[in-house]
């Protein structure tokens, strides 16, 4: 017979302010207006996404924002109807990595909109090349949600 | 190139879910295991590493402090390293550079992982930080549908043939674990079953998934003047590499994965290995997931990219194939994250040692241990051989 043995429940409870840097900060700022910035690296002339200090391939300071486009292709997706730690909202998810036009990386966010809510309607929408769009939220407030969804362009 | 090191011996718990025992109990068990098997003492290790997942799994911060006396390390020097998933390759690694730096002779190497504890999809959401990523992590599944997306798009793999060697994979790796007394999940899956199971994250299904497994694994590395000593049946380290790539999940492509091109590409190198599929007798392929199983072969070259589906299901990494792959059933029926890169290097020593009992590859005299860590950013391999 298996014995029951005790366990003692701990909850690890932490706050904890982190610094975002001159360039996160500028970036959220951008969002809060409703604009994705990146960065361009002077050397290998990649558009970087989020903007960021330095090329991580060149290692080259990049210091100057550019205003990136709204709209892109889906490289890849994953569908998710399972509400998981620091969530972003209610299940399903569908998180894709998307090229943005004209940048040389791929940028993580959300499909949504456009009966994307089961996985059939996604499957049915949603290829590699896909084009998409930003879906703003109405209230900005300087954060990565900002960005509600992309939705395909119809 | 430092000194030769040599694995000497292993010890590894039994798996599951372990509430029947504190963490430091678990840890002992594994500890307890390699001093019995190899008839060392305690007493004569020159220092030792641990390691595990994150902190942030554990519960405690510093776990190395927490262990110290179960790790036997009371009086001697102790390292903590820690890869994210990864880890149990890292710290063959550390063992390894420790011998082959000349300033030790005979190093114990634990990693450990109590997974079912805490909560472990969570946890693994805080292994990135809260700017950009960690909304869209979704756990680790997340991640690798994603990857496995890239890869199967990148090369025009149809769906459906994905779908059927992830099948076989998972069928064949758990009728495997019935040979490993330590595996975790033991089960007899039919095809309908895997197919029709409940999807985690789309395309990934339960059955394309590993477990969370507590767990922990002890080595112990030595110089070869004290292999010699000690006489006992011993694996030989002949290539190790790692690697890793930019920290941002978009930042580089995961399907031709270059961190796990360059891991191999370096162990490789070292051991003077050319034509991996031939060379290798069998590979402890670090496979949380199915379809990653197979990116593996290709990155490792084991096979050109595009092609692992159809060698999968023309059996050639199968126990009796050509290139027998995790014939302990891998990470896929036993994940103790901190403990499991450190299994595959215990089960390819136990291998090429002819020591691997009813999963034995018999004959089997070069192997390849490897794992993974991060989102997708780092991979180490290590190759094992009998002289």
């Amino acid at each position: 017979m298996q014995k029951d043995y005790n366990t003692l429940e701990n909850i690890i409870r932490l706050p904890h302010k982190y610094a975002a840097g001159p360039i996160f900060t500028r970036f959220y700022d951008g969002l809060r207006a409703g604009k994705i910035l990146g960065s361009t690296c002077p050397n290998c002339k990649k558009v970087l996404v989020p903007a960021r200090s330095f090329c991580p391939q060149c290692h080259a300071n990049l210091d100057e924002f550019v205003e990136v486009a709204q709209e892109g292709e889906v490289v890849s997706w994953a569908y998710s109807d399972k509400e998981f730690f620091g969530s972003p909202g209610k299940p399903p998810f569908i998180t894709a990595l998307i090229r943005l036009d004209g940048t040389g990386c791929n940028f993580l966010h959300l499909l949504g909109g456009d009966g994307l809510n089961t996985l059939e309607n996604v499957q049915a929408k949603v290829k590699k090349g896909t084009r998409v769009k930003v879906v703003w939220n109405e209230d900005k407030i300087g954060r990565m949600l900002d960005i509600k969804y992309f939705e395909p362009v119809s | 190139m430092g000194r030769p090191v040599a694995i000497v011996g292993s010890g590894q718990t039994r798996h599951g879910r372990r509430f029947d025992v504190s963490y430091p109990e678990l840890v002992k068990e594994a500890v307890d295991a390699v001093f019995e098997n190899t008839g060392i003492s305690p007493q004569d290790i020159d220092g030792v590493v641990s390691g595990t997942m994150p902190s942030m799994m554990e519960g405690v911060a510093l776990t190395h402090f927490y262990f110290a006396d179960v790790l036997r390390s009371v009086g001697k020097p102790i390292l903590k390293t820690e890869t994210c998933g990864s880890t149990g390759v890292s710290l063959a690694i550390t063992g390894y550079y420790w011998i082959a730096s000349g300033l030790a002779d005979l190093v114990l190497v634990v990693g450990s992982e109590k997974m079912n504890e805490g909560d472990s999809q969570a946890t693994m959401t805080t292994v990135v930080e809260p700017f950009y990523q960690r909304y869209f992590i979704a756990g680790a599944p997340g991640v690798f549908s994603m990857q496995c997306q890239e890869w199967s798009n990148r090369f025009g793999i149809p769906e459906d043939k994905v779908r059927e060697a992830a099948t076989r994979i998972t069928i064949d790796h758990h009728n495997d674990a019935f040979d490993n007394p330590y595996a975790h999940i033991k089960k007899r899956l039919t095809p309908d079953e895997v197919n029709n199971a409940r999807i985690i994250t789309y395309p990934i299904r339960l059955w394309d998934v590993c477990p969370n497994s507590d767990g922990a694994c002890a080595m112990l590395f030595a110089s070869e003047k004290m292999a010699k000593k000690l006489g006992l049946k011993s694996a030989w380290v002949k290539g190790v590499g790692y690697s890793g790539e930019e920290y941002w999940f978009g930042d580089s492509e995961k399907a031709i994965w270059q961190c796990a091109i360059d891991a191999a590409r370096q162990a490789y190198d070292m051991a003077g290995i050319k034509n991996p599929r031939k060379e290798l007798d069998v590979a402890e392929v670090y496979n949380p997931f199915t379809y990653q199983e197979m990116l593996y072969y290709e990155c490792f070259g084991f096979c050109g990219f595009g092609e692992a589906c159809d060698l999968v299901l023309q059996g050639v990494f199968s126990r009796e194939g050509e290139l027998p792959c995790d014939p302990s059933g891998g990470t896929l029926c036993t994940n103790p994250i901190g403990a499991t890169g450190l299994n595959r290097v215990a089960e390819a020593a136990l291998q090429v040692t002819g020591q691997a009992g009813a999963h034995q590859i018999p004959g089997a005299k070069l192997g390849l241990a490897h794992a993974m860590g991060g989102v997708d950013q780092f991979n180490g391999v290590m190759i094992l051989g009998s002289e």
